[in-house]
């Protein structure tokens, strides 16, 4: 891996610009499904807004990061030609919308899950791309501060419909909080440092997501508050999907994204 | 009386959505959209019509507020304006430095 792609001082390294990268684009993805078949025409296309923010934000990362691997690698590759353990999103974004359910089940989709899950990762990410606005690796600096507007708006969205279910009727609170429930435990992946997001402190590029956990939680708690829902435990098993080990449902997410890239490889239009 | 909250509204009352495509312009009516308050009508208006850069800013009414003039008044209400020609200042010269009026 050379390093003459960037003037910076401090490069991240490729594995964690890959991270940032692969959690815009699966979560950009899994929302995309709702597209066409939103609840309502205007969250149809917020929700599609919000996905093709997110793809934009990991097409900036695949391109910086391919730039840095070389060889060749371009932002396609990289998201399309890479398989479910090079992949370090977190397993949170991989899942299906929808209560926890065995690998294939078609059950219907879920705003709540949706929204929950936004919500959960918005508002990490609207403190993450803050801090790394600051960081002396000049090209992760201004995607950051690309991305930091764009995240604004999705925690404030999710937020507002977060609230909306959980002080709403007795159908949206219940299937609000089971949301939480469910989906509450997967957060504790974004407190425990992979080797790559060290070695990304370590170069002064990277954030410790760790040292936003307060931060985070005064976020979550003030609009769980508000939602009158009742923050679960998130303790148990901690998700490995940063490090490469992915829940079963992350190979049909990839199977569906990158089926047409790899069967017209080279395919422009 | 005050112990019930206000009961869940079936149907979402209905915006009119105005956008102000840059500074210094008025604000335009784009279109309508339900909502179910004022914050999320401003917050659907975004994602639905100022996608395409349309927008710096959105004002949104409630359609109910609006008091609108009824189509079968066309005849008194604006028809007398038709013949009155003179109501227009078509006779003064207007100096080339005055540009576009």
């Amino acid at each position: 891996m050379g390093a003459q792609a960037t003037t910076a001082t401090a490069a991240a390294p490729l594995d964690y610009l890959l991270h940032l990268a692969d959690n815009a684009l699966i979560l950009g993805q899994r929302n995309a499904e709702w597209c066409g078949h939103g609840p309502i025409l205007e969250e149809d296309l917020a929700l599609a807004n919000n996905s093709l923010d997110l793809i934009g934000q990991a097409r900036l990362l695949y391109q910086y990061a391919a730039q840095i691997k070389g060889n060749g690698a371009t932002e396609d590759t990289l998201a399309y030609f890479r398989d479910v353990p090079d992949f370090r999103n977190y397993t949170l974004l991989e899942l299906p919308h929808r209560a926890p359910l065995a690998a294939t089940v078609a059950g219907d989709r879920d705003y709540a899950t949706t929204i929950v899950r936004n919500f959960l990762y918005s508002a990490l990410m609207a403190l993450l791309w803050e801090r790394l606005q600051g960081s002396p690796d000049a090209h992760l600096a201004a995607i950051a501060a690309k991305s930091l507007k764009e995240v604004r708006y999705h925690l404030r969205h999710s937020r507002d419909w977060l609230v909306r279910f959980g002080d709403g009727t007795d159908e949206s609170h219940a299937r609000a909080q089971s949301a939480l429930d469910h989906l509450m435990p997967y957060t504790q992946e974004f407190w425990t440092a992979s080797a790559h997001e060290t070695a990304a402190c370590q170069a002064g590029a990277g954030v410790d997501a760790g040292e936003l956990r307060t931060d985070w939680n005064t976020l979550v708690d003030s609009a769980l508050a508000e939602a009158t829902l009742k923050r679960p435990s998130d303790k148990g098993y901690v998700t490995q999907g940063k490090h490469g080990v992915h829940s079963e449902h992350l190979g049909f997410v990839l199977a569906e994204m990158q089926s047409l890239a790899r069967a017209h490889p080279q395919a422009t239009w | 009386m005050s112990q019930n909250a206000t009961p869940a509204l079936k149907e979402w009352p209905l915006w009119e959505v105005f956008i102000r495509s840059k500074q210094g312009l008025e604000h335009k009516h784009c279109g309508s959209l339900h909502a179910s308050d004022a914050q999320h009508a401003l917050q659907m208006a975004r994602d639905v019509y100022t996608r395409r850069q349309e927008g710096v800013s959105i004002w949104v009414v409630p359609s109910a507020t609006i008091a609108a003039s009824e189509p079968g008044d066309k005849g008194e209400f604006f028809d007398p304006a038709a013949d009155k020609i003179y109501r227009h200042p078509t006779f003064y010269e207007i100096p080339d430095a005055v540009g576009h009026m």
